[in-house]
């Protein structure tokens, strides 16, 4: 069963646009709003090089990473070919205008791996 | 039974299947799609037969489909089996198989693809054993297989498919002679001296050659097998094997007994619908468009995409036409040659000719009416993209004129040692300095992938794909890999994979039709959705730049989009490798004060600042800021946005001047202050540098600025469209005024010309490049009034502009990105 954690409300997050989420550990979670008002939830870590996914442009359902402009899926988290990679994906629950996410997904997933200040 | 549409396609090569690839991606579950192909292979890669031949290549790694393709897609493949006849009032297509089996395949869409035939001459002897065509994959087979036994083969014709044919043969251990009827080789791509360097440097390789000689008879031996050619003049050559190769025809033998109107070719619209039944398409080499019948694969990759645009229904697609251009597939040859290249002719041509035999090297020029309409190079052919893209867009070269023949020199500038000539570069030679790739990683992937255009290849191996100064290079090598059907086509360039329109044209449409909003241009110019019942977004390509439009056609009428900015505007400060950011302030005319510094110095303490750095631009850089912190970082600093992250008026960098400099010859200082403080907050389709020097010695490097100001004793000279990054470019003199005020206005006026009609992301030295310095003095220094006016609209855009790093508000900057969300009280 899943524990949804209500972190904002949907126009929290600009259209076309990210926040981002602060964990109590690991890399933070981007929230993405499309067009459409569709929201998804990526570890706002791009496969390429770790760019913050946040921070870019999005289109259709579509991230273009701010580093170098690896297309990555919003749906999937995966590079558009011929990259190839994917990122972590979070799942997402909108319901009555509150986005929620996963709490076990929030406690567990990449919680390890930290953002790297070169 | 299936609902869908049928569609069958006659001919199952090149053309015809990137048909079937493009609306696959268009549209997957619109039709069942039914293939016939006589051959008994599924579709590969024509133009890399030369390699096989050559050896090296294997047919294998040829194949551009396998057979599993096919059947992903649901597509029905008929091999070996050649349509015999279609009915076009029942609409079935009828096939025999090589087992002489026959298939019927009904149809509501059918696409004729069915190439072109090679044109054999008609000579006594053309059935004899070992008298071949170069056409397919069995022609090549045969030949390899021939050159295991025999000694001696003919080649008839020296065109380009003759040579590469004849370059395989010897690669195979033959003793190769080339026939040709005309005076030299390829005289369809090569004037006489190009073609005669050529033949030069095949016979050094040993390829031997028998110009203007025609053929009587191909004679046999005892069993049949061609054994000699022999001449009109009655002398002759021994041959076992002889390759005819004198030009290719439309195979419209089909189309004809359909009682398709034929003309060199099935005759099309631009919508590659044959002119008699709209129900029935040809793409490719068999498809007559504009009474020409293309043979080189780009321009048969462009109908494919226009053709799949008309069946999925989308019916935005027309194609126009294509220029070609052609190089030979030759190992270790540079070749280019395009348009006019002959020349000659008329009073108003005129050639310009550089010939350097002893480096082998040989350009000739082609000038018409101050365009240039031909080109023909041997040797260096590292510009012939560039000459290419002149040609193409018929700009006028008369100001650029002296500077031609010595190239757009925009590769070999850095990154890549100074390579300029593809073919002799070593494998591991680095290409693109930005990504570290290597020619012999292009190569490979040009030919694994079965790339064929410039965007393939930058996606593929990112060469190329950052700054873009290699471009040349790896346009060459493409060229040289793919060979002699590559070709940059597209009459104009579309804005991005959303849309037809080229930046003019959406710029226009903009302006024509105040479009205030993107939604509003997505709208007017049927911008491609996501899925048909979804909004059209744009993408990370054209939304940035369609947001520029907008704001710098309608000033105070069309606001700006953040979501339409890419990080660093969005942010206002410059995304760095590990997500931080760097912040820059402005510094009038690089001048600061105790003061400030002291305000910097404790920042720097105060927010753990790792890295302060003095830029080029006389300014100071604080690297490694935090995102959550940039809003404290700017109040706490209190001066103004450097806007060094922007498309926007960067720095002016300034010397001394009068006011210390015992050289001075002006206040050079304060002219820049006040360049500065007139036009900072100015968003340009590019970033935007000035510099203002006190004397001709020039300390503040004026002559590689968008905009240079020189100060003499009796006034001031302007240089503009200078350059110091990936190419340097010099500035050009502009004009020389005699007060501070006239700076002012002229640089304004500039300015706005640039804002309102350069493209996104064109610095100005090639919008210069491209509309010509004659117009841009036309219409500042000749137009007393129009100067004004555009100094005027300057000064009315920038007209309150908000510092976006104090008036959130105002410069529409959503603080919510600044701060994360937190999961307060949440524990794991």
């Amino acid at each position: 069963m899943n524990e949804w954690k209500v972190i904002c409300k949907v126009e929290d997050i600009p259209v076309l646009g990210a926040r981002r989420v602060q964990r109590a550990r690991g890399v933070e979670v981007a929230v993405f709003r499309n067009a459409e008002d569709k929201v998804f939830a990526l570890l706002d870590q791009c496969p390429h090089k770790r760019g913050p996914l946040s921070q870019g442009l999005v289109f259709g359902e579509t991230v273009v990473c701010p580093l170098h402009n690896w297309h990555i899926g919003l749906v999937d988290g995966c590079a558009q070919a011929p990259d190839v990679g994917c990122t972590i994906r979070f799942a997402v629950r909108v319901a009555n205008g509150d986005v929620a996410l996963d709490a076990h997904e929030l406690n567990t997933l990449a919680i390890d791996q930290s953002v790297v200040l070169s | 039974m299936s609902q869908k549409l049928k569609l069958v396609m006659v001919g199952n090569g090149m053309a015809g299947v990137r048909t079937l690839e493009e609306l696959i991606k268009l549209t997957p579950d619109l039709y069942d799609i039914t293939v016939f192909g006589s051959e008994p292979h599924p579709n590969y890669n024509r133009i890399l037969l030369s390699p096989v031949l050559a050896g090296e290549q294997t047919l294998d790694e040829i194949i551009l489909n396998p057979l599993e393709w096919y059947s992903d897609n649901h597509i029905t493949l008929y091999t070996s089996c050649t349509v015999t006849e279609v009915d076009r009032v029942k609409r079935v297509v009828h096939a025999t198989n090589s087992a002489g089996d026959v298939k019927s395949a009904p149809y509501d869409r059918l696409i004729l693809a069915t190439g072109s035939n090679p044109f054999m001459l008609p000579v006594p002897g053309l059935k004899l054993e070992g008298v071949l065509a170069y056409r397919d994959i069995a022609d090549t087979q045969a030949m390899i297989d021939a050159s295991n036994t025999y000694k001696n083969a003919v080649v008839i014709g020296g065109g380009l498919l003759g040579l590469e044919a004849a370059n395989g043969l010897m690669k195979r251990g033959m003793n190769v002679t080339v026939v040709h009827l005309g005076e030299w080789l390829m005289e369809r791509q090569l004037d006489r001296v190009a073609g005669g360097l050529l033949q030069r440097s095949l016979e050094e390789r040993g390829m031997q050659f028998r110009m203007q000689a025609h053929t009587q008879e191909l004679l046999a031996d005892q069993h049949g097998r061609v054994a000699s050619v022999l001449f009109k003049d009655g002398s002759h050559v021994p041959a076992e094997l002889v390759i005819m190769a004198v030009g290719i025809r439309p195979n419209t033998a089909l189309a004809e007994k359909m009682h398709l109107h034929c003309e060199r070719g099935i005759v099309v619209s631009d919508t590659l619908q044959t002119v008699t039944d709209p129900r029935v398409y040809a793409v490719g080499e068999c498809a007559a468009h504009r009474g020409i019948a293309y043979g080189l694969v780009a321009p048969l990759f462009e109908q494919g995409k226009v053709l799949a645009n008309h069946l999925a229904e989308f019916g935005i697609g027309r194609y126009t036409g294509s220029f070609t251009s052609t190089k030979l597939k030759v190992t270790g040859i540079d070749l280019f040659s395009a348009g006019d290249f002959m020349g000659g002719g008329d009073a108003s041509t005129e050639e310009i000719v550089l010939s350097d035999p002893h480096e082998g090297v040989y350009k000739k020029l082609v000038i018409r009416n101050d365009q240039l309409v031909g080109a023909c190079l041997y040797g260096d052919t590292v510009d012939g993209s560039w000459y290419f893209k002149l040609l193409r867009d018929g700009r006028n070269v008369a100001d650029i004129r002296e500077k031609l023949m010595f190239g757009e020199s925009n590769i070999g500038d850095v990154g890549h040692e100074g390579h300029s000539k593809a073919a002799s570069m070593p494998d591991d030679a680095e290409v693109c300095g930005c990504n570290g790739v290597k020619k012999g990683s292009i190569c490979k992937a040009i030919k694994d992938k079965g790339l064929f255009t410039l965007d393939e290849v930058r996606k593929h191996t990112k060469a190329s794909a950052s700054c873009g100064s290699c471009t040349g290079l790896v346009e060459q090598i493409l060229m040289y890999t793919a060979g002699g059907d590559y070709s940059a086509t597209p009459k104009k360039k579309a804005i991005c994979a959303c849309a037809e329109q080229s930046h003019q044209e959406v710029r226009d449409a903009i302006r024509d039709n105040k479009l205030l909003t993107n939604d509003a241009v997505f709208e007017f110019l049927n911008w491609k959705k996501p899925n048909p019942s979804s909004k059209a977004t744009g993408c990370a390509t054209c939304r940035p730049a369609i947001n520029y439009y907008r704001m710098s056609s309608w000033p105070k009428e069309a606001f700006d989009d953040p979501q339409s900015r890419l990080i660093n505007e969005r942010s206002h400060a410059n995304i760095q490798k590990d997500g931080t950011y760097s912040v820059i302030p402005r510094m009038w005319g690089g001048e600061t004060t105790a003061d400030e510094l002291r305000r910097i110095a404790d920042v720097v303490d105060k927010y753990k600042i790792p890295t302060v750095k003095v830029t080029g631009g006389q300014r100071i850089d604080l690297l490694g800021v935090k995102k959550e912190d940039l809003v404290n970082v700017w109040k706490d600093i209190g001066m103004p946005s450097g806007h060094a992250y922007a498309k926007a008026l960067r720095t002016v960098k300034t010397c001394v001047g009068s006011e210390w400099c015992r050289m001075g010859t002006q206040d050079s200082t304060q002219m820049g202050k006040d360049l500065e403080r007139a036009m900072w907050r100015m968003y340009a389709p590019h970033k935007v540098k000035f510099a203002v020097s006190g004397c001709p010695r020039n300390c503040a490097e004026a002559g590689i600025k968008d905009v240079g100001i020189i100060g003499v004793e009796s006034g001031w000279e302007m240089y503009i469209a200078g350059n110091g990054g990936i190419k340097t470019e010099v500035a050009q003199f502009f004009v020389k005024v005699k007060t501070s005020e006239e700076v002012m206005e002229y640089t304004g006026a500039f300015m706005q010309l640039y804002r309102e009609e350069g493209w996104y992301l064109e610095r100005t030295v090639h919008y210069v490049n491209r509309v010509g310095m004659a117009y841009v003095k036309k219409k500042i220094l000749d137009d007393d009034a129009g100067r004004k006016a555009l100094w005027a609209r300057l000064q009315f855009t920038l007209e309150g502009e908000p510092d976006p790093w104090f008036e959130f508000d105002k410069a529409k900057v959503d603080t919510r990105q600044f701060e994360a969300i937190s999961l307060e009280g949440h524990t794991p």
